[in-house]
């Protein structure tokens, strides 16, 4: 038994892959919680980050500068009271945030965070990912039809109708990249691992390789990613001010708590196919420009000092804040937070843990640019409306993703025939 | 249909009488089935034909119910749908009606002043301006200089600060939710130099009959100025924020369109009369207050659509930071208020009297019978007129377009209602 | 303001007997002199009187602005006069006054606009209780509303208007606010006792 437990620590497989149920096991709670701990600070830090964008502060009371908020929220929509509308459809009323939420978390089983930290890695890593994401579909329009109520129903058929057209420009600019990971070993690859692997022997990210081509696939991924997930400014299904109640509209509590769990956690997983797919994954920047031990070390010194950094930022802020005895909760509890931010950076220091944790790192960080400009995005943008919003799904984004297609086709086959020219 | 929102609307009535009329005249279920090009409304659509769901209708009646996110107050809007497009629209207003018209012959002219600030209460200084006016023509009274530079000086004040409660809010309901925070962050200096004059940020009260009731407070100056200073980068940070946007071009070019023609068949005024065209300003049209000491432009838009009503009002703005600086440099030394009686009995008579407040002409036609209590005020209300031509504007476009058309048109319902 | 000698007060109505002069106060002399109605003669006047004759009852100025008084089945024709030669192709207000103690107690007041000329009119007009005016609403789109709204609070009918109901008050509300003899006592009871649930409470 032991022997099964520690035997796969030496291993360079992912668990799936080693077939050790036990460690699938670990890692699939340990990837769980990854994702809830991810939602529950994006909540905190969309709120926070809108409002300094927006001249203002934010959540500042629950918890030293509004840390607790989330717990506060999660809290509250869990004693809610749990609504069912009249006549609505019992079972698929019930089962609706479920299939989302499913779909949103099952896509996880592929993504990476290192070459042995994923739950395992399948030959058809991509387009699983992006299957199950399409499943999240089927949950949108059953949570408007259980409704009952024709706005939510209406409401749902537009949000379906938008993110079953923008994954088809997901989906070709997915390609290209697929694509670009056979040019230097002749046979490309679907597999998350595979891919990034293929980026660590053209020493390239995707993102960078035949300028602008790859960039413009990273570009129409991102924006068709936005429109996927129903976020700013392609939230129309969603939005207040609009006539037509989204899908949501009947859900209260602990179901809508669900539908936006789901949606972050889908914000998560897309982000996390466009940080493996273009940007390199767990990769570290310019491995092989700035190669060899020295730089290797100093790279990995990043997290940990990232986070003494920050527990640094919070012992500052304790710092500034008055000191009254009412504050003595947010005091203490904010100086505790930035201590243990701190140690945690200390112990990501030591040289054991130091090599282990940077692949995960540098993924977190990518995919958290990502969650960055979805933010981002929120602020900044007027929402477009369901015509043009269409409109540029099929008459914008598909064009020119099948354009990549094409060019990065005829680009990769004229570069190995070069290659075979030459050789 | 018995739904209670649809109560005082035509447009739901007028569905179930040709409904019901076609009920009497067709005799079986199959015959009304033919009718269906004529988009009927049933009670339910079990009437209709067994089997037949609202998917298999044309029409839609939707209610954007009095209350709703779109925050212009108390307004219902009953729309009649085909899929995305609105066919047909009706207003229905009165839901914030207080009877102002009415409380106004109860009152004696001075203690009406507060009243008027109630109408719209965005700009409650520009309307107290105007009612000043008038019932100073009615009594033939004269405002001294200084008092006029001060009265124009807090109603351009004014009109920044309802142009600001326009943008943030016509904006937020596009979706962009942020330039809503920094245009009430620019408010807030505004409301600060009202409070600091007269004690209160909204509803001012801040002239009497005959002038002001105070002087400039001591730094009053120093502050308007600093305020012009602040506001003009910030307008910049509007523009460069939004006015370029390529999602801001799409959802408000040529939308709600309306042609100069109707601009003045339906009497609209304002911005949106200036958007279309027209260039008509009461302030250089019939300038009351001193306006013709100043040097101002009037902005005027080309294609009459949201776009450009945009563009005219965040031109305003400029042209108001403009009269505030002349009006601040200029403001002469003398008293602020004409030497009136104590009790004011207007000689029988009446007047109107209009000004440019920042939703259209505003104006005020006063009878007066000798008496300390007004026989009648009658408000020309901006909002209200300009309200009409909601419908116009709308119809043809899409659901989305009609709370963008909403916010273009600038109500508030304190006036539109009084 | 017009620096006028005090003459006689100014009038509202040819029925009705002049209102009682009120002196001015004597220790206000800022006040110019009390301002009368000086008659008004002008090309538009002339314009009217040539078309209209004595259906014309009054075209005077008061405080510096025109206003002329028509008899009261006249008014259309004299607005679409004043439109289409007139150039007052701007409809800028119409309200109604109450004068319960006259024989025609109810005058509607439109107010027209010249934008060339900048020069505002008013037309005003007397009607019985019960009367109908004609509606403006073919000559301006804007007059729609207005209507209604005279029409929800005086009474006052307008043939010929497409959709004429309350606007400001209920639909089922019975009585018309602004008229003279109604008195907030006098409201709805039974409206808001059935839709607000309370008894009124006045």
């Amino acid at each position: 038994m032991i022997e099964y437990i520690l035997g796969y620590l030496h291993s360079d497989v992912t668990p799936g892959e080693a077939g050790n149920l036990f460690w699938v096991t670990v890692y699939v709670l340990l990837v769980f919680l990854g994702i809830s701990i991810g939602v529950i600070f994006m909540n905190w830090f969309e709120r926070k980050v809108m409002a300094h964008m927006q001249v203002r502060i934010g959540p500042m009371r629950v918890g030293p500068h509004g840390l607790l908020q989330p717990i506060a929220d999660a809290l509250k929509l869990i004693i809610k009271e749990d609504l069912m509308p009249s006549g609505a459809d019992k079972i698929v009323f019930w089962f609706a945030p479920v299939c989302v939420v499913m779909t949103a978390f099952c896509g996880f089983i592929v993504v990476p965070f290192g070459r042995t930290h994923a739950i395992t890695d399948m030959n058809i890593g991509v387009l699983f990912m992006l299957g199950v994401s399409s499943l999240g579909v089927l949950g949108v329009i059953m949570a408007g039809w259980a409704s009952n109520s024709q706005y939510p129903l209406m409401g749902s058929l537009r949000s379906g109708a938008q993110m079953v057209s923008y994954e088809v420009a997901m989906c070709m600019s997915v390609v290209s990249a697929v694509m670009m990971t056979s040019l230097v070993t002749g046979t490309g690859t679907m597999s998350m691992i595979g891919i990034v692997q293929a980026q660590e022997q053209q020493h390239m990210w995707f993102a960078f390789s035949f300028f602008p081509v790859g960039l413009t696939a990273l570009g129409v991924f991102a924006i068709a990613m936005v429109a996927e997930t129903n976020r700013a400014p392609f939230d129309l299904p969603e939005a207040e001010s609009e006539l037509v109640a989204g899908f949501l509209t009947e859900y209260s509590g602990f179901r809508w708590s669900l539908f936006f769990l789901a949606e972050y956690a889908g914000m998560m997983a897309v982000s996390a196919i466009a940080a493996t797919l273009w940007l390199g994954g767990w990769l570290r920047p310019f491995p092989h420009l700035l190669g060899g031990a020295a730089w290797d070390t100093a790279f990995s010194l990043v997290p940990g000092l990232g986070f003494i950094l920050l527990g640094a930022l919070c012992l500052f802020y304790t710092a500034r804040m008055p000191r009254l005895r009412s504050m003595r909760g947010n005091l203490i509890g904010l100086a505790g937070f930035g201590a243990f931010l701190a140690l945690l950076g200390a112990f990501m220091l030591l040289p054991g843990v130091r090599t282990r944790v940077q692949d995960i790192f540098w993924f977190t960080i990518k995919v958290g640019f990502f969650m960055y400009l979805y933010i981002w995005y929120r602020t900044t943008f007027p929402r477009y409306r369901f015509d043009q919003l269409m409109k540029i799904g099929w008459k914008f984004l598909l064009p020119i993703s099948i354009g990549v297609v094409v060019l990065t086709a005829v680009i990769g086959v004229r570069q190995e025939l070069l290659a075979l020219v030459w050789r | 249909m018995s739904d209670e929102r649809f109560r005082d609307s035509k447009l739901a009535d007028s569905h179930l009488r040709d409904s019901r009329d076609r009920d009497s005249q067709a005799g079986n279920p199959q015959e009304r089935d033919s009718q269906f090009s004529d988009s009927p409304f049933y009670d339910s659509f079990d009437e209709v034909a067994p089997g037949h769901t609202f998917l298999d209708s044309k029409e839609v009646v939707l209610n954007m119910g009095p209350q709703h996110p779109s925050t212009h107050g108390v307004l219902q809007v009953v729309l009649k749908l085909d899929g995305e497009k609105v066919n047909g629209l009706e207003c229905i207003v009165g839901y914030l009606h207080r009877g102002i018209e009415k409380i106004a012959e109860n009152r004696t002219w001075a203690q009406f002043g507060p009243f008027v600030d109630r109408l719209d209460y965005t700009a409650a200084v520009s309307n107290s301006l105007g009612y000043c006016l008038g019932v100073e023509k009615l009594l033939a009274a004269e405002v001294p200089k200084r008092g006029q530079y001060l009265r124009v000086i807090l109603t351009e004040l004014c009109r920044l600060a309802s142009h600001q409660v326009w943008l943030g809010t016509h904006v937020l309901d596009i979706g962009a939710v942020t330039p809503l925070f920094y245009a009430f962050r620019d408010r807030e200096m505004i409301l600060n130099i009202f409070e600091k004059y007269c004690g209160a940020r909204l509803t001012t009260h801040a002239f009497r009959i005959g002038g002001c009731r105070w002087d400039a407070y001591p730094d009053m100056a120093r502050e308007v100025l600093h305020i012009c200073d602040d506001l003009g980068p910030k307008i910049d940070e509007y523009r460069d924020l939004i006015t370029g946007n390529r999602i801001w071009l799409q959802r408000t070019k040529g939308v709600g369109y309306i042609s100069p023609e109707d601009c003045i068949a339906y009497a609209i005024t304002g911005p949106v009369l200036r958007g279309s065209g027209i260039s008509w300003d009461v302030r250089k049209a019939q300038p009351y207050s001193s306006y013709e000491d100043f040097d101002f432009d009037v902005p005027l838009g080309k294609n009459g659509d949201t776009f450009d009503r945009y563009l005219v009002r965040l031109e305003e703005m400029r042209q108001s930071i403009r009269i505030i600086r002349q009006a601040v440099e200029g403001l002469p030394e003398g008293p602020v208020i004409a030497k009136l009686p104590k009790v004011l009995k207007p000689p029988a008579g009446e007047v109107y009297h209009s000004i440019e407040a920042p939703k259209g002409e505003l104006g005020y036609f006063m009878v007066s019978d000798g008496s300390q209590q007004p026989y009648r005020v009658r408000v020309r209300p901006p909002s209200f007129i300009n309200l009409q031509a909601l419908e116009k504007m709308a119809v043809g476009s899409l659901v989305a377009d009609v709370v963008a058309i909403i916010g273009t048109l600038d109500i508030v319902l304190g006036e539109v209602d009084r | 303001m017009p620096e006028v000698p005090e003459g006689n007060p100014p009038n509202s109505t040819p029925e009705q007997a002049p209102a009682a002069a009120p002196v001015a106060a004597p220790a206000a002399p800022v006040v110019a002199a009390k301002p009368a109605p000086v008659p008004w003669h002008g090309p538009v006047v002339d314009g009217l009187r040539e078309a209209f004759g004595d259906k014309i009852r009054d075209a005077a100025t008061y405080a510096g602005q025109n206003y002329i008084t028509v008899e009261g089945a006249t008014a259309h024709a004299v607005l679409a006069h004043l439109k289409e030669h007139g150039g007052f192709i701007s409809l800028t207000d119409l309200t109604a006054v109450h004068y319960p103690k006259d024989a025609l107690p109810f005058e509607v007041v439109w107010i027209l606009y010249n934008m060339k000329a900048s020069e505002r009119i008013r037309v005003k007009a007397f009607y019985a209780e019960g009367e109908a005016v004609a509606t403006a609403t073919d000559l301006w789109l804007g007059a729609n509303w207005l209507e209604r709204e005279v029409f929800d609070l005086f009474g006052v009918r307008f043939e010929g208007h497409p959709d004429l109901r309350r606007i400001l008050m209920p639909a089922e509300w019975t009585g018309h606010p602004l008229r003279k003899d109604y008195a907030p006592s006098l409201q709805d009871q039974a409206w808001v006792k059935k839709n607000l649930g309370i008894e009124s409470g006045q």
